[in-house]
Order: structure tokens, then sequence, then C-alpha cells
């Protein structure tokens, strides 16, 4: 299984530097803030085997080590042992859910000795060999239902594992690897309804309880009302180039709608959503009776989009209920709906303050007020980019999105690269999870996503996201490396 | 196939990074919002309370002092398991006052500051009795803490009103100068307010980095921004304290009041106001409830008679129109008039008591005659030659009586002093419309609308003693690495040249050799003086204005006695013990019996209100 050596100085050239340097630029950067958020006033040495600091060092080290060992393991092994890994992986979650002990109610972490160890961050690499692999199949297309739905059950299997583990927010990583699926050839109107759908939530449940201005409706249903129908008219026209039907839709949806308001304004106030919903049927079923008559699947498609959008609203409000307490605060937060900064929003609103405190250069490295002090919960981890923010300031934070936008676009080069599908695919794999880590992580810390708790790549303090990232990164560079050897 | 979605893919990548670089700018670069409140989270400055200045007296005896007191401290969120019970019977409050206390704490209208973080102030200021039981039980009680305050104390039991007092400021002062947080402490009365700038020194603060939990994690940068409490100015007093206390002494049981005044330098070397309060019932937290005791009462010991009561000064007052006339030429020393038991003109009548008659001035100021200084003031509100109207005239006099400290402040270093009463010209057309010489002549012998302050009267007594000027009377001799205000060394001069201050001195110095003060003569130094029998609406005030040595005389005084009839009964002998005191450093055995006598001689006030 060792790499062949009658070629090696060819197969050292052919390693990607340029991403393994931006991998240590990211982990160097990340190694001083983990130095700043764990800085403590009583214990000054930062190399200090009792300090985060000094545990991230040794971190990475035993990464770089597990970078060099991966770059030696052939593609070959990959290829003929992805789905044996994704097995395995799959077990080690399942059983991290029974053996795991208890932390702030969550069962994803597992004690080997010394350490503890997150299954859940290395089973990601596991999915996207899986995935590659069998995207690689001879035959295998992704337009055919079956296909894609052997793909989805790949991804959907550890998200309901790791849901099993209580840790909802990992669970929710694997959402990325439909990027993938986009680019190897989704239809992108599946992206385009989660969009959608998010979007359907947030609008409606921030502002269910607001009313236009004198008038008995509101904003909420409204604008879901409103945006279902763009979404729905705007669908049959992107998908089914059938003006006539657009041009009708419109007229009459919106052209209702409109009088409807008028009428509501300056005759008999009333709810005008009644009149939108019943649009919204009249609408869908003339895209049915469209169905009947093309026989074209879409329509019928498109016709569940617009009935699922309009159920999604009314069944959002019974969904929001049954959600866990802690994550419906943390919703409620996010959308401004409680202001609570001693209470749920306290993690965001702290963090707001770390980074706005920075300015544009910083406080210097080791001299944030904020994260030393621990204003900020979970600073070495989840919220590490408070530090960046808070002592490198506006051009630290800015700095580092920067490389990660570099590091991202440079994954996108090497996957486009690749000469066969499982190289590609699981290059769009490793960089769909970079992308999704970055999102929400950072999104998070700036308050402009759900507090999920996931950490920022390489940044977070800890060995099993490191460790889990290494993997998942070393995998695709050694196949990558490969890409010429194969012509050989 | 599909290659082009890798253009979408990069450009989602690019539209999320743009946008967090974006908010981060509005975080960072577009408002100090978030500076300021990082700062409010992680610095707490701890402020350390510098000494507070001591005072001592013009001999360097000990006046005021600082002692070490307790305040208890409460951290809400770190109380568990308090036994309430135990608590209360170890500081001496009971439960009720105890809930009450918590409930006053986290009234946010109250206690703005109010955090369950940090520590909120509950008992102010244990003495170190209670405090050395608290110390004991302080583990069992999880929330509370001791912190250290210094309180004030009085060596002294005299001089209360000069003295005055320290309290925890109001909001008021919180608002009016930002020095002050609530729970500081603040002079309210006497010298302590006053002088609060130079006796409270600079507070320091100690910049101490805060943790989320509001445990402190050390001092920020090493203590750079930390500064160092500067302590107050200590304040020597123009106070004789013997001199003091026996004016206490001789006032018990009398209302009224004592002032006597360093001619040479302003300094006021007692100043006494009865009744008094002992100072040591300002000490420590009873404050409050003392402070109420004494409002209520209706001889008003709070009030510091000297400086802000105002009385007809009577007789006293006759020496300002003596110079008044001499220097305006209305007489000369040896114009005499009559007096026929009082001055009658036009059926007006001002009585007097029997004496020789015509008088001049000398004899008429050592018999305190009426009618003189009634035909004086007579005549020079009639002069048209000299004054166009009686207006003019009228506004002459004025001018006189203001350069002579009266009518206005004479600037005091101490709170709430009166300016008095002197009429002009105005005030007699707007209350009397027509008026003549003869309508206003009470004024001439300090009775009518004429009022003034003790300190007044006893100021007039430096000036004649000056032989025509003053200065602003003051009560704080020096202050330790400072200086007294220029505006209390101002030789303020009268408008009446000297020589006919030699004039009236004469009369002065024949009053007490065989007129109305006889009773202050003594062999063993010349003595000056006046007396004053101020009549009102009950008995008559007996007041007294003099100094001694005749020639660089040491002390002027004035005492008033509120319905102590004649000047010669209290005043006189009151004043004349006083300036033994201070001349002699003592009193003679026969005039320490003397001064036993007029201990024990009392007024009775009746419980009138006042």
């Amino acid at each position: 299984m060792i790499g062949q050596e009658n070629n090696s100085k060819g197969f050292f050239l052919s390693i990607d530097w340029v991403t393994i340097l931006l991998y240590v630029i990211l982990i160097v950067w990340g190694w001083f803030s983990v130095c700043g958020a764990c800085y403590d006033f009583n214990n000054t040495d930062l190399f200090s085997w009792e300090t985060n600091s000094g545990k991230q060092i040794v971190w990475a080290g035993t990464s770089l080590v597990l970078a060099a060992v991966l770059l030696l393991i052939e593609k070959r092994f990959y290829d003929t042992a992805a789905f044996v890994i994704y097995g395995g992986l799959m077990l080690l979650l399942l059983v991290t859910i029974v053996i795991a002990p208890d932390t702030k109610g969550s069962r994803s972490w597992l004690p080997i000795g010394p350490v503890k160890i997150q299954p859940a961050e290395f089973a990601k690499f596991a999915v996207a060999l899986a995935l590659s692999k069998l995207m690689d199949k001879y035959g295998f297309n992704i337009k055919k239902p079956k296909d894609i739905g052997k793909a989805i059950v790949l991804i959907v299997f550890p998200m309901l594992l790791i849901i099993g583990q209580k840790e909802t927010g990992s669970a929710l990583v694997y959402l990325a690897f439909f990027l993938m699926l986009y680019r190897e050839g989704m239809t992108g109107s599946l992206l385009f309804t989660g969009f959608a759908y998010v979007v359907y939530f947030v609008v409606g449940m921030k502002y269910s309880d607001e009313f236009i201005t004198n008038m008995p409706v509101s904003i909420g249903e409204f604008s879901v009302l409103l945006l279902a129908m763009i979404f729905t008219i705007g669908m049959v026209a992107v998908y089914c180039r059938k003006p006539f039907a657009v041009k009708l839709m419109s007229y009459i949806c919106f052209g209702a709608t409109l009088l409807a308001m008028l009428f509501s304004i300056f005759v008999i106030p009333f709810d005008v959503c009644y009149v939108m919903l019943g649009l919204c049927v009249l609408m869908i079923g003339y895209i049915v009776a469209l169905a009947i008559h093309t026989r074209l699947m879409r329509y019928i498609l498109i016709a569940a989009f617009g009935i699922t959008s309009v159920a999604l609203y009314y069944l959002s409000s019974n969904i929001f209920d049954h959600m866990a307490n802690h994550q419906r605060i943390r919703i409620e937060v996010l959308l401004g709906m409680k202001d609570d900064p001693r209470g749920a929003g306290y993690n965001v609103n702290q963090a707001k303050i770390a980074i706005g405190s920075g300015g544009l250069l910083g406080k210097g490295f080791l001299n944030g007020t904020q994260t030393k002090l621990k204003y900020v919960p979970e600073q070495h981890t989840d919220f590490i980019f408070c530090t960046v923010g808070e002592e490198e300031g506006f051009v630290g934070a800015a700095g580092v999105l920067i490389v990660y936008l570099l590091f991202i676009w440079r994954l996108i080069v090497v996957a486009e690269r690749q000469t066969d599908t499982m190289g590609r695919v699981y290059g769009y794999c490793v960089l769909s999870i970079f992308l999704f880590h970055l999102f929400i992580n950072v999104g998070m810390v700036l308050g402009l996503t759900p507090v999920i708790g996931i950490p920022l790549p390489f940044f977070s303090y800890g060995g099993s996201s490191l460790w889990g990232f290494t993997l998942l990164l070393f995998i695709f560079l050694r196949m990558d490396a490969e890409r010429n050897l194969k012509r050989l | 196939m599909y290659e082009y979605r890798k253009f979408v893919l990069a450009g989602i990548a690019l539209t999320i990074v743009l946008c967090y670089i974006a908010r981060l700018a509005f975080l960072q670069l577009t408002s100090e919002e978030y500076k300021s409140r990082a700062n409010d989270n992680a610095f707490f400055n701890n402020i350390i309370f510098p000494a507070r200045g001591v005072i001592y007296d013009r001999n360097g005896e000990l006046l005021v002092y600082n002692q070490p007191a307790y305040d208890i401290m409460v951290i809400m969120r770190e109380i568990n398991h308090l036994d309430t019970l135990d608590f209360c019977n170890t500081i001496g409050i009971t439960k009720a006052q105890f809930d009450e206390r918590m409930e006053l704490i986290k009234d946010r209208k109250k206690n703005p500051g109010y955090s369950t973080y940090t520590q909120q102030l509950f008992l102010p200021q244990i003495c170190a009795e209670e405090y050395g039981v608290f110390q004991e039980k302080l583990f069992r009680f999880h929330g509370f803490y001791i912190r250290e305050r210094t309180i004030r104390r009085y060596a002294t039991d005299h001089g209360a009103h000069i003295l005055g007092d320290v309290a925890e400021v109001s909001p008021a002062d919180v608002e009016k100068d930002e020095y002050y947080s609530p729970g500081d402490f603040i002079g309210k009365q006497g010298v302590e307010r006053s002088y609060e700038q130079e006796l409270r020194g600079v507070k320091g603060v100690e910049v101490l980095l805060r943790d989320a939990r509001g445990r402190i994690q050390g001092n920020y940068r090493n203590g750079a921004f930390d500064r160092k409490p500067v302590p107050g100015k200590n304040l020597t007093l123009s106070i004789d304290t013997k001199l003091q206390a026996l004016g206490e002494r001789l006032m018990e049981g009398k209302m009224g009041s004592i002032v006597a005044i360093e001619p040479s330098t302003g300094e006021i070397l007692c100043m006494v106001s009865a009744p008094s309060y002992d100072p040591h019932r300002m000490e420590g937290k009873q404050r409050g409830a003392q402070m109420m005791e004494m409002q209520r009462d209706p001889m008003k010991p709070m009030l510091n008679r000297a400086i802000s009561g105002t009385y007809p000064p009577g007789s006293t007052f006759k020496i300002s129109q003596g110079l008044t006339f001499l220097q305006e030429g209305i007489i000369t020393t040896s114009t005499a008039y009559s007096c026929s038991h009082g001055f009658r003109f036009a059926g007006m009548k001002v009585g007097c008591h029997a004496h020789g008659s015509p008088l001049p001035l000398i004899p008429a100021i050592a018999t305190s005659c009426n009618s003189y200084f009634c035909w004086g003031l007579f005549q020079m509100l009639s002069n048209r030659n000299k004054y166009k109207t009686i207006q003019d005239a009228m506004t002459t006099w004025k001018d006189y009586m203001v350069s002579m400290g009266f009518g206005y402040k004479l600037g005091i270093d101490l709170p709430g002093e009166a300016r008095g009463m002197i009429p002009n010209a105005e005030y007699y057309d707007r209350r009397l419309g027509r008026w003549s010489g003869l309508s206003v002549i009470s004024i001439s012998i300090g009775q009518g609308e004429v009022t003034l302050t003790p300190l007044q009267i006893a100021n007039l007594g430096a000036t004649i003693a000056n032989r025509g000027y003053y200065i602003t009377p003051h009560v704080v001799k020096h202050v330790e690495g400072g200086h007294l205000a220029d505006s209390l060394l101002v030789k303020h001069h009268t408008k009446v040249e000297k020589k006919y201050y030699d004039a009236v001195v004469e009369g002065m110095r024949k009053a007490v050799l065989g007129g109305t003060c006889r009773g202050a003569n003594t062999p063993m130094y010349e003595v000056c003086g006046k007396t004053g029998t101020a009549q009102n609406r009950g008995h008559d005030h007996s007041a007294f204005m003099g100094f001694a040595p005749k020639d660089n005389p040491k002390i002027a005084i004035a005492v008033y006695v509120e319905n102590g009839g004649f000047g010669a009964h209290f005043g006189v002998p009151i004043g004349a013990l006083m300036m033994e005191q201070y001349i002699n450093g003592e009193l003679s055995p026969i005039s320490e019996a003397k001064a036993a006598t007029f201990q024990s001689r009392h007024i009775n006030y009746g419980t009138r209100e006042r």
C-alpha cells in the first residue's frame, strides 16, 4: 500500500503544495488564536501541556504526521475499502450512542485513554468516500431517482445516528453534501426548494405576530403566501417554458391580491390572506391541470412545491412548538424575536461585543479582554473567531476569511482537474464541508446564522476536529497527486 | 457536464465571504459602542478612597479625625443557604429590616447600579466590635463581604456648627459633581462642607480585570492605568478650643451667639451658637436619626445663629452711625445734641434713659444716648444743602453701612451665612411712599428694619479695633499644603477715615470706664465696648460689642443673648469673661466663679416655635 518509489520525484511534485501551504497557514493562525482564547493570567506558559494552547500544538503536530501518512496511502486502498470504512464508522457512531457518557446532554464523545474523541468528526470522510465510490460506479445517473436515492441514504443515515447522539449541529453539516450533488448534476430546484423552505420558516416565524399597519393582516402570513406564489410561478417560468401559463397566473394572482389589498385598505378591512390562500389553491389546481394535460412530471413536482410551500407555513408554528427548547430559543434569538442579552442571546451578544471592540487593527496578540476574561462562552472552540476579531481586528478577521476563500477556491480548482469521478466527487465533498463549516460558524459568531455548535476548521481548539479535517483533506490531496500517475 | 456549476459554488463561497466581511466592517469599524461595552464588561474600577483631611484648632489640638469603619456588602447571586435569623442577630437588625434592605438593593430606581454579580452596599458603617463578631461568622454567610471605609470622629465636644459633618452624597450631589458616586461621603455642614474640595483629597483607582462571572482576575497591564489616591489636606482652624468651650459654657440655657475675631487677621477665635449640640451625635450611622431629632427641636440647635441668625443690633449699631455722621460732616466731635429722656420732634418720640444733656459724641457713646444718634440721622437725611433729595442722603448712608460689612454676606468660609438687612431709599419708597428722616429714625439706634448677624456685629468691633478696615472673617487659619482663598485675606476699608475711628474708640473706652459697659472694666488691659439692648416683640435682647486691648487689639467680640434684657445684664459680663480667657489664657478665680454663675443663669424661653 506504500506509494510507488520509482516515481517518487514526480509524485512529490504532483502534490498540491498550494493547498498544503494554505492548510499550514490556517493551522498556525489558528494556533495563535487558540493561544489568545486560552491565555490565562494564572498560567502564562503558552507551551505547557496544561494549557489548551500547549495541547493544540500536540494536535497540530500529530495532524502533520497524520497528513504525511495519508499522503502515502494509495487511492486504490480507498477505492477498495470505501464502503468498509463507511460501515465501520457507522458502527462506531452507533456504538457511541450507547456507550458515550453524557456530557452536557450530548452523547458524542468517546473517552479513549487520556483523550476524548468525537466520532462524528471522523465520519465525514467516510461518507465522502462512500459517496464518491458510489457515484464513480459505471452507469450511476444522478437523474435516476433510484441512484440519487442511494446517495441520499448514504448522507441521511449518519445524520440520524448523530441526531441520536443529541448533536443536531454536527448532523446538519452532512447537508453540505447536497452542494456536491448539485455540482454532479442534481437538479438545482432541489437546492432552491431547501432554500425556499428556510426563507418561509424564517420570515413566517419572525413576522407571524406583526401586522401590516391598519390591516388585520399578519406580515408573516402575507409574505409567505406572496413568496409561495412568486417562487411557484417562477419555477413554472424557468422549467416549463410556457409563457402563456406564467402570464395568466401572474396577472390573476398578483392582480387579485392587489385588488384585495385596496379593498381592505379603502373599503372594509379584512384579512387579505384568505383571498391569497384561495389564489394559491387556484394556482396549484391550474398547475395540476397542466400536469394532467401535458403528462409532464415537472408540473407535478412544481405543484408539490406549491402545496408544501403553503402547508409549511401553517405547519411551521406547529413544528416550532415541538422543537427542543434550547433550539427554539436559539432560533427566536437569532430572528430577533427575543432580546435577552443575559439569557439565551448571551453568547451571540458577547461575541458581537468582543468582535466589535477589536476595531480596525485589534487589541494585539494576547491583549483581548473579552475573550481572556471568558465573556464569550466556548471561545476557544465554537466561538474562536471572536478572538481573531478582538485581537487582530478587522484586518485579521477579514484576512482569515480571505485565506479561507482562497482555500475553497483552490479546492474547486483541484477538484475540477481530477480525471475521474471519484476524485472529483470526493473533492467537492471536502470543499462543501469546509464551506458549510465556514458559513455556519462565522455566521453564528457574527450573529447572522443560528447558533449551531460546529467548529471552525483548523481554528477551533480540539484534536478530533483537527484530525477529522486533516483526514478529509489529505485523502483528497493523495488522490489528486495520483492523477498523473494513472497516465504513466 | 455541469462544469459551469463550479462557478455557482465559487459564487456562493465568494458571496458568503463578502457578506461576512461587510458584517465585520459594520461591527468593527462603524461604531464605538462595542468598544465601550467591552470596557464595561472587562474593567472594574476599584475605587480607593483617600483619607479625609483631619482638622486641628489654632493651637494644634486635634478636633476631627478618621476611624476605620466597615460596610457590609452583598453579592446577590452568591447568597445561598443563608441563615437569615443568625445573620440578623449577628449584626443586630430585625428580619423586617433585612427584607426591607434587600428590597431596596433590588429596586433599580433607587439603586441604578444594581447587578447581581457585583457588590452592593447592604449595611454601612458597622463599628469595630460588630465587625469582629461578624468577621468570625462571615464564612457562613456566602455572598457577604466587608468593605473598609473610614468614618469621621470628633475629638472635641465643642464647635459643632463650625466643624459640621459628613454624610453620604445625595443624588443631587452626584448630579452636580461627577467626582461623586452614590455611597461616597461629602461634607454637609460647617467647614466639612465649605472645605470639601481640600478635605476630600482625590480618589484613587485600581483598574482590575473582571471575568464573566464578576471575579477579579488581577490588575490590568500590571497597574499601568492605576492611580494612587491623594490624601485630603489637613485644616487648621483659627478657633481657640478653650475659648470656644468657655463660650458654649457661658451660653448654656440661653439662645444667642458669641463671635470673637482677631482684628488684625480676620481669624475667628470662637463662634458660639446657642443652643448647640455635641458633634459626636453626627458620627457614623446614627447621624440620620440624630439629625431628625434635632430638626424637630423647637430651639433649633442645628441653626448656626452666629451667621444665619439676623437680629436688630440695638445700640451697638450707634458706633457706625457716629462714624458716618463724622465722615459726612454732619457732626464734629464737639457737636452736642440735647436729650430730655429721649428724642422728641414733631410728635415723634424715641425714649432714652436719664443722663446729662446736652452731650457731645464721646459721652453720648459712653451713655448710649438714643437722642444723639436720632438727631444725627435726622440732620443727615434732612440736609438738602449736601444731598439733593432724601433718597440721595439715604443712599449715601447705605453705602457707609455696606462699606462696614452690613447688608451683604461678609463671605465667611462657612455655608449658610445670612446677609442681614440694611434698608435703602428704594425700599422706603416702595414701603412708605412719602417718607422723611423721622419715619426711619429708629434705624439710627439699630432698631426698625436694620438687622445684622452676630458675625457682622463682631466684625464691626474688629473694624473699630483696626481703626477703619476689616479682613473677611474666616474660621480656617491654614490649609496644609495649600493656601486660603484670596477673598479671605483681602483688607476691606470702610468709607470712614481713621481719625474718626479714634474718636469713637474714646467713646467706647469711656463706656467701659464709666458708662454702660462698666462691668467689662479690668485693670489688666484696656477694654473698649458698647452695649446693646435691642427691643423686639418679647423681652429685650442683650448685646455687647467690644475689643481689647485698646491699642494693638487682640480680640474683638460680639455677644448676643436673645431676650437677655439690658446689654449690661448678659452681654457685658459674658464679653468680659471671654476677653479675659483669650488675653490671659485663663480665668482668674473670681472670674471663674462669675463664669459658673452665668453658666447656671438660664433664660426661660417657653416652648414657643421660633
